[in-house]
């Protein structure tokens, strides 16, 4: 075997393995697609539910809370950045971070503060090596996301908006987040979690002219307020966490698709040339010994003379 | 007069349970409380106890029930929890230990969900 058709030969088998490990990866992450998004959906009455309770109370009562009033100068916003823990996943995770960015740079022109918490070691890495600060940040969960890492997630957020600003609190929270539209298409969105723009959340529920009734609370609207909003923010972040982890997988399966198409063109391309060569391989070796042949006949017949 | 609600029993990561019922009993910070068909629309916070649901055709569901909400209005009510079991789900023997160690670690939180669990569980 010819040099050239041996390192052909090579490359052949290496994109070969190549190809297998991301048809492999492409299969897996079809799969978790469909998982995760089945999981999107079972979370769903919960989300809407609590949506619809949250709506009554702040449209039924005249309660002020923290988590549903405008500050009147916000001075500090916490902005919660979702990416995922593991790369090969095309553009999904600086999509999230380059929206994440945007936020924060409109909200710095805006004289806020911005601190940043964020969930995934690939976000963290972007922030650690060009040296920013990170309030606090998780990993290890993003591929399957629970409703106990959401509350995770959500405890010191919440927190940190109760807190006074002057003492280091917040006045806002924004999430930056990777919408799960379809199969082929997502988007990286960032949202206003808090305080809660009530007649925002009221127009998504009741589109449909719903009138709400009059809701007797137990045990004081305050108190119901008091519980439901920590809960309604856990709610939006696990179901953020939910759509982040089905868009992580559907990105992942388009990466490693045309990862596999790309190997396959890789292996076509590279069996032609091998057969080239090695055809210019033959064609050498016939006419070398056409040649030689032919020398040698020569000579014969020389020699006879 | 329809005699009768809609209920839905749902916990964050799942739907547990949904169909018609007569009455439910849950059990709210402020006490037990019992819905029947057009009760005045209602929203309340939860304690972590078990929810009876009486069901149309005459049988009983009972759940352990962990903090969350009910609501309640046009007949329809809604129990929101954060964990939610029907009595069949839970593992008495699991529930058992849990509480053995919950009592030995001083752990009241986990000591009252475990006895939640046993009791929604004994009353099957």
């Amino acid at each position: 075997m010819g040099a050239q058709l041996r390192v052909y030969k090579r490359r052949i088998r290496s994109v070969t393995a190549t190809k297998k490990i991301t048809k492999a990866m492409e299969m897996i992450a079809a799969s978790r697609v469909v998982k995760a998004q089945r999981k999107v959906a079972a979370s769903t009455p919960y989300a809407t539910e609590l949506t619809r309770a949250v709506t009554a109370v702040g449209t039924g009562s005249n309660t002020k809370h923290p988590l549903t009033t405008q500050a009147d100068t916000v001075t500090r916003s916490a902005v919660l950045l979702l990416t995922s823990d593991r790369g090969l996943a095309g553009a999904f995770n600086s999509n999230a971070i380059k929206q994440a960015e945007q936020l924060t740079e409109r909200l710095e022109r805006e004289g806020k503060e911005v601190v940043v918490y964020i969930v995934g070691r690939r976000g963290v890495a972007h922030y650690n090596f060009r040296e920013r600060t990170i309030a606090e940040s998780w990993s290890g969960f993003t591929d399957e996301p629970s409703y106990a890492d959401a509350k995770k997630v959500a405890a010191p957020l919440i927190e940190a908006i109760e807190t006074e600003t002057a003492d280091g609190g917040v006045d806002e929270l924004h999430i930056v987040y990777t919408e799960f539209v379809s199969m082929m298409t997502q988007t990286a969105v960032g949202a206003q979690l808090l305080p809660l723009r009530l007649d925002e959340v009221a127009d998504k529920t009741t589109a449909k002219d719903e009138i709400l009734p009059l809701y007797d609370f137990e045990p004081s609207a305050e108190d119901v307020l008091d519980a439901l909003l920590p809960r309604y923010v856990e709610s939006r972040i696990y179901n953020a966490l939910l759509q982040s982890a089905a868009s992580k997988h559907a990105a992942t399966r388009r990466a490693m698709k045309s990862a596999t198409d790309n190997a396959g063109e890789l292996i076509n391309t590279l069996s032609r040339l091998a057969n080239a060569a090695r055809q210019a391989e033959i064609t050498q070796e016939i006419s070398e010994i056409v040649g030689g042949a032919s020398a040698l006949a020569d000579a014969t017949a020389g020699s006879d003379k | 007069m329809a005699a009768e609600l809609h209920v839905a029993l749902v916990a964050a990561d799942r739907e547990v349970w949904s169909g018609e019922a007569t009455l439910v009993v849950a059990r709210t910070t402020s006490g037990d409380i019992g819905v029947m068909p057009g009760h005045q629309p209602l929203l309340g916070v939860l304690e972590s106890g078990p929810v009876t649901i009486r069901t149309s055709d005459g049988g009983t569901v009972v759940a352990a029930v962990h903090g969350g909400f009910i609501s309640f209005a046009d007949d329809k009510l809604s129990l929101l929890a954060e964990i939610a079991e029907l009595s069949d789900e839970i593992d008495v023997q699991r529930a058992e230990r849990e509480l053995e160690r919950a009592k030995a670690e001083g752990d009241a939180s986990a000591e009252r969900r475990a006895d939640v669990r046993l009791r929604a569980a004994s009353a099957r």
